[in-house]
């Protein structure tokens, strides 16, 4: 019934290759945009914003970016967190450097900065593959967040050892610092979530993205036919820090404001944004926004209904989210390896032939 | 995406719940997690307290209190989260009992005219109350915690520590690092030796700090440790067979929680204190009669006593304070964020009223004024004694270097208005 091609006719290739071949899912896909763009902007308050959309927009751009990485080139990497911090502490310095810059310019020089860094760290998987290379990206996370805490020329020399967003704008709107509307924090991110999405998406539709998934499928075979492991690795390794890099220079900049290597940008942020793609599903776009939302969400959820609702103590809540997420990693990995973007999938399926499935 | 707008629905739900007239001190609180075992005491204490207030008087000038708990984690992001879900309610005063939280919610709170007071942690420098309007961290900070163990230290050396080695062990954080600065200036008045050895989050390897300590021998060692961090040390401070009298924690490195694990060889520990310890106060017979035994006790209600506990308490205890010179000034019960923080402006703490309190000696006498946020900063000594399991004073409360603190505090804080853009002032 939903999802229909029947009665569709597409006249050109360009048509016919579009991200969302069907009218239906077109319309849907244009609907949650209007609803993003012209509707939430109007609604938000600080709660919503800074507890919900921003963790969101930011992590799925985190997400997105490790799943070009592990999900569409089969490179696994611990070293994400780390990246973050790259881009945290890059947007930090130019902030601090060029304060009359626009935000914009900074988050995407961020985003340059640590692709460069990614790309230095991913020599070693022309060389190495599967838990070696998590390994040697576990050593990045590590060296980089004790870099970050070492060498006092990354925090400006503070006495804390934080960085702290200062107030800055884009055409005169504040993003950072405490005095920013709602609204604009959220559109800033909502802009950049887009653009990631859309450009990681017709990358991995494109030549550069099948190369990566013939590296990921096998690897000697793609070498044969062609695919130069070099270019394909590196370049996976480069895109994909650039969008962990922006989700870090606005996860420190327009969320937090304030951020410590250590405890920010940890192994468990690696893992964090892992296990988002893991249970949202590799190797899918929209995989990365429904592993960003389930894990944002889960906690947020989960400590209403537990605490504000069921009056339960915040410790039991707190222990019994570890347990919930845990079991349904646990239960995703055995019944639905390709997450929760294969879920829908499927359900797309059923809905097309629904009512008579037969 | 169902998922999403199905978890947004619930929350819909509940933020448009009614708001209450009531007096609402949310408790950032952690109980799980490496530090759990250092926040749980002081959330009961802090929760305990609030209770007391409202079985026995009936709330503050009439007003009952709602202490709404958010469990943090000692997690920053999470901090931020319990902030932002707990500030519509009409929260007036926010104690996130971490400084990295407090860092984070300074400018947020700040914006939104909501104070903050971090006692005995946070910012520092936001003991200048011209340049931090809403943040106050009175009675003491880390500053003097640091200027207080090197007096400590000097009246045991007859006032002479030329030569002598100190090593520093700190959670490689913003806490940890912020008594650096004061104890490098102390080592140019004093010319002793300072050893820095940074331990990462969570605080759990430090075999290679303690190896270090070992092969170099300091002559004291000065802990800023928290959670976990600090069962960790005292037990490898054990096990090199490290002097345990030459060995002083912060106020947050001594609780009976840090010491138990390492047993008997824990004995002789010592750690800094801005505030009484123990059960031998009037109050805790009103705690015993109204919380404890009507069943309201927070938590486990096993933390009654203990030092964190005590702190919880004195926190809670400065906050209603607070709340009653608020609405004595502004002559209603029903009191906003904003007049909650002329209270704590105006807040004036004697002998006479803590007595009153059932706090005799509790804690020092002070007066917050708009110049100074952070109180006398009178840094007393306490040490472990294993055998009766009980901390005991061994150093009165006495004055740190406020010469040289003043200095540091109006340093850092010009440096923080500039970077904002504050013009200081008291209006």
């Amino acid at each position: 019934m939903f999802y229909r091609e029947a009665g569709e006719f597409r006249t050109t290739y360009k048509e016919d290759s579009q991200t969302f071949p069907i009218r239906f899912d077109r319309w849907r896909y244009y609907f949650v945009l209007f609803v993003a763009i012209c509707v939430i902007p109007f609604m938000v308050n600080d709660y919503w914003v800074n507890s919900i959309f921003l963790p969101f927009l930011i992590y799925a751009i985190a997400a997105i970016g490790l799943n070009i990485l592990v999900g569409y080139c089969g490179q696994v990497s611990l070293g994400t967190g780390g990246f973050m911090a790259v881009g945290a502490y890059a947007c930090y310095k130019l902030m601090t450097a060029f304060p009359d810059v626009s935000m914009f310019i900074h988050v995407i020089l961020a985003g340059v900065i640590t692709a460069g860094v990614g790309m230095l760290f991913g020599l070693p998987s022309l060389r190495i593959k599967g838990f070696y290379l998590a390994v040697a990206t576990l050593a990045a996370q590590f060296f980089l967040v004790w870099l970050f805490n070492r060498v006092p020329w990354f925090y400006n020399y503070s006495a804390s050892g934080q960085i702290n967003a200062p107030e800055r704008d884009t055409f005169g709107i504040l993003i950072t610092g405490p005095n920013t509307e709602a609204w604009a924090t959220y559109v800033f991110c909502l802009i950049f979530t887009v653009v990631s999405a859309i450009i990681a998406r017709n990358l991995t539709r494109g030549s550069v993205g099948r190369k990566w998934m013939a590296i990921r499928d096998m690897d000697i075979a793609a070498e044969i036919i062609g695919v130069n492991p070099l270019t394909a690795k590196l370049s996976a390794f480069a895109i994909s820090s650039f969008f962990v890099g922006i989700s870090g220079a606005l996860f420190f900049s327009v969320y937090l404001g304030a951020v410590e290597v250590g405890e920010a940008f940890g192994i468990n942020k690696s893992f964090l944004v892992l296990f988002m793609i893991i249970i949202g599903g590799l190797g899918s776009i929209f995989g990365s926004f429904a592993g960003a939302a389930f894990l944002v969400l889960l906690p947020v959820a989960l400590k209403v209904v537990g605490v504000d609702w069921l009056g339960w103590p915040t410790d039991i809540v707190a222990h019994l989210q570890l347990v919930i997420v845990g079991a349904l990693i646990i239960v995703f990995l055995i019944a639905e390896p390709h997450g929760i973007a294969q879920l829908w999938r499927v359900t797309k399926e059923k809905l097309r032939l629904w009512p008579f499935p037969h | 995406m169902k998922m999403k707008f199905a978890t947004m629905a619930v929350a819909a739900v509940m933020a448009a719940g009614p708001v209450m007239a009531d007096l609402v001190f949310p408790s950032l609180s952690y109980r799980t997690g490496p530090y759990a075992a250092s926040g749980i005491p002081f959330a009961d204490g802090y929760a305990d307290y609030f209770t007391l207030l409202n079985e026995r008087d009936g709330g503050i000038g009439g007003a009952k209190i709602r202490v709404p708990e958010c469990e943090t984690g000692y997690n920053t992001e999470k901090g931020v989260e319990c902030y932002e879900s707990t500030k519509g309610e009409g929260a007036l005063v926010y104690q996130p009992l971490s400084t990295g939280i407090t860092y984070q919610l300074i400018p947020k709170a700040t914006a939104d005219g909501i104070p903050i007071h971090s006692m005995g942690y946070g910012r520092t420098s936001a003991a200048n109350g011209k340049v931090f309007r809403d943040v106050f961290n009175y009675p003491a900070n880390y500053w003097d915690g640091a200027s207080g163990a090197i007096n400590y230290l000097l009246d045991e050396n007859g006032d002479d520590i030329k030569g002598k080695k100190i090593a520093l062990v700190y959670h490689n954080s913003a806490y940890g690092k912020e008594p650096i600065r004061t104890l490098e200036e102390l080592q140019k008045t004093h010319g002793f030796e300072l050893t820095l050895l940074p331990v990462d989050h969570p605080g759990q390897e430090q075999k290679s700090q303690w190896l270090q300590i070992r092969r170099e021998k300091p002559d004291y060692v000065i802990m800023w440790g928290w959670g976990v961090m600090n069962q960790v040390a005292i037990q490898e401070a054990v096990n090199i067979r490290y002097p345990m009298e030459n060995f002083i924690g912060v106020w947050w490195s001594g609780s009976e929680a840090d010491v138990i694990p390492a047993g008997a060889a824990a004995n002789g520990y010592k750690a800094l204190t801005f505030h009484g310890v123990g059960k031998d106060y009037p109050i805790y017979d009103d705690i015993q009669k109204y919380v404890v035994d009507t069943g309201k006790a927070a938590g486990a209600g096993d933390q009654i006593g203990t030092v964190q506990y005590n702190r919880g308490m004195y926190a809670a205890m400065l906050a209603a304070e607070a709340a009653k010179t608020a609405q004595e000034i502004h002559g209603t019960p029903d009191i906003d964020a904003k007049m909650m923080r002329d209270g704590m402006e105006a807040l004036e703490i004697t002998e006479a009223k803590m007595a009153a309190l059932g706090l005799p000696n509790f804690g020092p006498e002070f007066k917050v004024s708009c110049e100074e946020h952070g109180g006398p900063g009178l840094v007393g000594v306490t040490q472990w004694d294993a055998a009766a399991g009980t901390w005991n004073v061994i150093s009165d409360y006495k004055p740190t270097d406020r010469e040289l603190i003043s200095r540091l505090v109006a340093e850092d804080s010009a440096a923080y208005a500039a970077e904002n853009n504050i013009e200081p002032g008291c209006n």
